[in-house]
């Protein structure tokens, strides 16, 4: 049994959200939204999973303490002792203020770098890549949603045209 | 409707009871003679086994110990402070949760805040505790000014008599600022700002409420912008007066915004906590948790930012190392309230960010109340550890005295807040962004 992909365009964000409404309501199976910008409560309209990004952050955000608290540690202490404030303790818990402000920019640093790292390659993109949209006019004014259903494309359509869809074409 | 229940309104009253019984307590126990003080630390070495050999120095650093008399006669006038300074410090917490409360009102006016609007009734409750706070720091500031304790040791005219032994030159240079008329004024003009603001903001959302046009609404708004910008030089002023005056040789110029953010973060804490409690029995139907996720938010962000403020006053001053200015915070952190000192860091620093960084958990009431509580109990530490080393010095405890004068105030406050909240609808009526916020959603 095949099954047909549809792609409808839509031209306004609310209409867009209500299709998508429709379209869940309906039991039919969103492969895909292409839209220009972020649309917002359409992640939960589509029923996507929460974002995992976070724990991520939380995650290279010890990884950067870490480091930090090592990095001042061998520079500063172990490796070549320094005098830090006029207080030669050459101890680490006793210097401690002073990295405070290296350890806070490492950990910020882990945190936001690793993490948009890890959002761009969860989402697959580099540098040359070719872009998936299939519509151009996606990254400018309208909006698409992909839907694949096995039987009864004319119900779909018609749902689509319903919902405010301007076009409705079959995927090749 | 708000109605302010018997069971409640009987805690508070029974609060404010033990409290003004446990603040005579410790009025009627403090020493009167050296030989007291000598019999009291006596007692007290035998019990812990461990003598205080830190010297800490409260208010002047040359009070290194001469003769053992003269260290007896010092810790007589801690602890003849002792009752005094419990009753300041609570005194001063809940005044500027009231305080704090305001501040969070107007920018919330000046800002055209879309979200908060059904919180507005619930911050005016809190900020109905201005008047009377105002009054108590008023009245106990006087007694300060003309009781001849030297609770304010700058106020003793010895040191600014060039014949005098205890002759200041510091202070005398500081003199035409830090002296007793001047303050007063100073005093006197702030409390009587802050509680303009509030007299005025507060008749006009109630004016609001029957209104068909938005003219109350907009003398609000730009009522709001004239108070932020006087609260906050104000504000920053009254923490030099009223607290940074205690150890008048010291300076910081972070400490005015050091004690905004222990004000702020207290304040937005009790907002959400009473607007929990209304909304667990059914008085604020138009809270979401949307409203409750943006107020752990700030508590959230404010406890970051009392940290940054915290570090950025220790930072610099350890890393200089300068006498003058390490006085501060050698009581504090190497001598007797280092427990007091690293322990705040831990309530209201690690414990707010470990709690509250999960999104989801900003919106579970309990996990709020938790860390409000907390948070609070760190920033009472926050104010205790601000005050109590020049006033009470090295024997201070957290006993019958302190615990009286929370209660009592606790009780006033619960007292004047939930009797303000039955004066009004609980939902304020006619502000154009009222409708937002009603459907606030994040």
């Amino acid at each position: 049994m095949s099954s047909t992909t549809i792609q409808a365009i839509f031209d306004d964000d609310d209409v867009l959200l209500r299709a998508v409404k429709n379209l869940k309501d309906a039991h039919y199976h969103i492969e895909e939204v292409f839209t220009p910008f972020p649309v917002h409560g359409l992640e939960k309209a589509v029923g996507l999973p929460n974002t995992r990004i976070a724990i991520t952050s939380f995650i290279y955000g010890l990884i950067g303490l870490s480091f930090a608290i090592w990095l001042m540690d061998y520079t500063m202490i172990t490796d070549w002792p320094q005098n830090i404030g006029g207080k030669p303790s050459f101890s680490f818990a006793e210097n401690m203020p002073a990295f405070v402000p290296i350890m806070f920019e490492l950990t910020v640093f882990f945190a936001a770098h690793l993490m948009v790292i890890t959002f761009y390659m969860r989402s697959k993109l580099w540098p040359y890549k070719k872009a998936e949209n299939p519509d151009p006019r996606t990254t400018d004014d309208h909006f698409m949603i992909e839907v694949s259903t096995a039987n009864d494309v004319k119900s779909l359509e018609d749902l689509l045209k319903k919902s405010g869809a301007k076009e409705i074409k079959t995927k090749a | 409707m708000y109605s302010f229940s018997k069971r409640l309104k009987l805690s508070a009253l029974v609060l404010m009871l033990l409290g003004a019984l446990g603040i005579a307590y410790g009025f009627l126990n403090t020493p009167h003679t050296t030989a007291q003080v000598k019999e009291l630390m006596q007692q007290h070495t035998a019990e812990n086994h461990e003598a205080t050999s830190t010297q800490a120095t409260p208010n002047e650093a040359e009070a290194t110990a001469v003769s053992e008399e003269s260290e007896l006669n010092h810790a007589l006038h801690g602890l003849q402070n002792r009752p005094y300074t419990a009753v300041y410090i609570a005194m001063f917490f809940f005044f500027m949760i009231a305080l704090g409360t305001l501040a969070f009102y107007a920018i919330q006016y000046a800002a055209q805040a879309g979200w908060s609007i059904v919180l507005f009734r619930v911050m005016e409750g809190i900020t109905a505790y201005l008047l009377p706070g105002s009054l108590f720091i008023l009245g106990f500031l006087i007694l300060m000014a003309i009781n001849g304790l030297h609770y304010f040791v700058w106020m003793n005219p010895e040191l600014y008599n060039p014949q005098s032994e205890h002759y200041d030159e510091i202070l005398m240079a500081k003199s035409w600022w830090l002296n007793v008329p001047f303050w007063m004024i100073r005093t006197f003009i702030f409390l009587l700002g802050w509680n303009f603001y509030r007299y005025f903001s507060r008749k006009n959302s109630l004016a609001q409420d029957q209104a068909t046009d938005l003219v109350h609404y907009k003398k609000n708004f730009k009522a709001s912008i004239i108070f932020l910008v006087f609260f906050i030089i104000t504000e920053s002023i009254m923490s030099w007066d009223w607290i940074m005056s205690l150890t008048p040789h010291w300076q910081s110029t972070l400490f005015g915004w050091y004690v905004f953010a222990s004000l702020f973060v207290s304040a937005i804490t009790v907002i959400a906590l009473v607007t929990i409690y209304l909304r667990a029995k059914g008085f604020l139907p138009q809270v979401n948790d949307s409203h409750l996720h943006d107020l752990a938010k700030f508590m959230f962000g404010f406890s970051i930012f009392w940290t940054y403020l915290w570090f950025s006053q220790f930072m610099l001053i350890w890393y200089a190392n300068m006498p003058e200015e390490t006085a501060y915070f050698t009581p504090r952190l190497l001598g007797p309230f280092q427990i007091l000192f690293m322990g705040m860091l831990a309530s209201n620093f690690v414990f707010p960010i470990l709690v509250l960084m999960n999104s989801d958990y900003k919106r579970i009431p309990w996990f709020i109340i938790l860390t409000g509580i907390v948070i609070l109990l760190g920033h009472y530490v926050d104010i205790f550890v601000m005050i109590t080393p020049p006033t009470v010095g090295n024997h201070w405890q957290i006993g019958i005295p302190e615990i009286g004068a929370v209660c009592f105030f606790l009780g006033l406050f619960i007292y004047v807040v939930f009797n303000a909240l039955t004066k009004a609808p609980l939902q304020a009526q006619g502000n154009p962004f009222m409708k937002e916020s009603e459907h606030y959603h994040y």
